[in-house]
């Protein structure tokens, strides 16, 4: 966590207007369902560059950047076989990404974001809604968003067996995002 | 009290649990072998299913065991063997409580909840914590083995009554009467 803030501090200035996120009030967290049973992961290491003005959507965008191997689960067995080439291999692909600069508002402090989702090779255009309220000089950003694992090959082979792991996992976003 | 027989619900619920204990152990012994693996995931589901069924099944049999008692030991049997056997049932009871709760005490502290048969879901009794996921596991095995030596010991004494003292022991654990 320090690190990420530190790297975003340095980051700033070339980011003079972007906002910078609160990472210690930031989460990228994630529920797939194993035989019934919900089970919660998380991604602890990410990088949001991230510029929104609900006032201003055409000029809003976002990317970011998750470091797979920073995956989270409840057993260490499970953190070591989500490390592997059946689900996200990380040492091919250390990095998953959003990027996206389509918004569109669907109520008030209501939107929808449209943009690019890469993950384990594999881009996919997904639209997420999602809320936004601003508290002071934060904006938070609340969302969830379904995704087919398969259609990121994440848990490949034996693991396509979506009777034991569904292939809906849901994503929970909650951005804090102080404005300059 | 002087029944000469166990009631027909007793029975039924002692050859239920007899299969389903026997299944269990050894579901609990193979998937302790396999690596993390979708097959693991079922065959755990499955033996978290069968273990809570144990438990609600046993809390049924105690019930059953305070409303109609137990009929008497055979009068051949020294105070010592009747105090052995009482001993035995009193152990046979604890474990088939405390194994499938302390499963599901560590089911629980592992963070993954129990689901009855996917849809059922079941509260969660401690909070996640790795380390008394740790600690449960150890007491899981020490008992599960512990029930499983009970069950041993409890076999060969019956069919001791059966076969040595031909007491017609068994017989009281049967719906039909000789
Ligand atoms: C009569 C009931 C039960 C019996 C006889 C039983 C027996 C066993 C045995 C023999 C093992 C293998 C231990 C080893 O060798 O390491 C085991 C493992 C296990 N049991 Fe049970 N169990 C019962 C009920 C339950 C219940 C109700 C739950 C959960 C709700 C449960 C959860 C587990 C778990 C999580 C494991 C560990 C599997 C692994 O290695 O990952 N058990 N059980």
């Amino acid at each position: 966590m320090k690190k990420q803030i530190l790297a975003l501090a340095l980051c700033l200035p070339l980011w003079a207007q972007a906002q910078v996120l609160d990472a210690t009030a930031s989460r990228l967290d994630f529920t797939l369902t194993q035989m019934g049973v919900p089970m919660k992961g998380s991604f602890r290491a990410f990088k949001a560059e991230v510029n929104f003005d609900p006032a201003k959507l055409a000029a809003s965008r976002a990317d970011i950047r998750i470091a797979t191997t920073s995956i989270a689960l409840p057993a260490a067995d499970a953190v070591n076989e989500a490390k592997k080439p059946d689900w996200f291999d990380v040492a091919r692909y250390p990095e998953a990404r959003f990027v996206a600069g389509q918004f569109k508002q669907l109520a008030p402090e209501r939107f929808e974001v449209r943009g690019k989702l890469t993950l384990k090779g594999v881009t996919r255009e997904i639209a997420a809604p999602f809320t936004a309220k601003v508290q002071g000089k934060k904006l938070l950003i609340d969302g969830v968003l379904p995704v087919s694992r398969l259609a990121f090959n994440i848990g490949d082979g034996s693991w396509r067996d979506t009777e034991t792991v569904s292939d809906i996992v849901k994503l929970n976003f909650r951005l804090t995002l102080i404005q300059p | 009290m002087a029944a000469k027989a166990y009631a027909p619900l007793q029975v039924c619920l002692h050859w239920l649990m007899a299969v389903l204990i026997v299944a269990t152990f050894a579901g609990g012994v193979y998937v302790a072998g396999l690596s993390l693996s979708p097959a693991k995931f079922r065959y755990l589901a499955w033996h978290k299913w069968a273990g809570f069924a144990v438990l609600l099944l046993v809390i049924m049999r105690l019930a059953a065991r305070l409303r109609y008692g137990a009929p008497a030991l055979p009068g051949h049997m020294s105070p010592l063997a009747q105090g052995a056997a009482h001993a035995g049932h009193l152990a046979l009871y604890g474990l088939m409580l405390a194994v499938p709760l302390t499963g599901w005490l560590m089911s629980s502290a592992k963070g993954i909840p129990l689901v009855l048969f996917t849809v059922v879901p079941v509260p969660d009794l401690v909070a996640a914590n790795p380390e008394l996921a740790e600690r449960l596991a150890f007491w899981h095995t020490l008992l599960a083995y512990t029930l499983a030596a009970f069950i041993g010991l409890h076999v060969l004494a019956a069919l001791k009554h059966h076969y040595l003292d031909r007491d017609g022991l068994l017989f009281r654990m049967r719906l039909r009467q000789p």
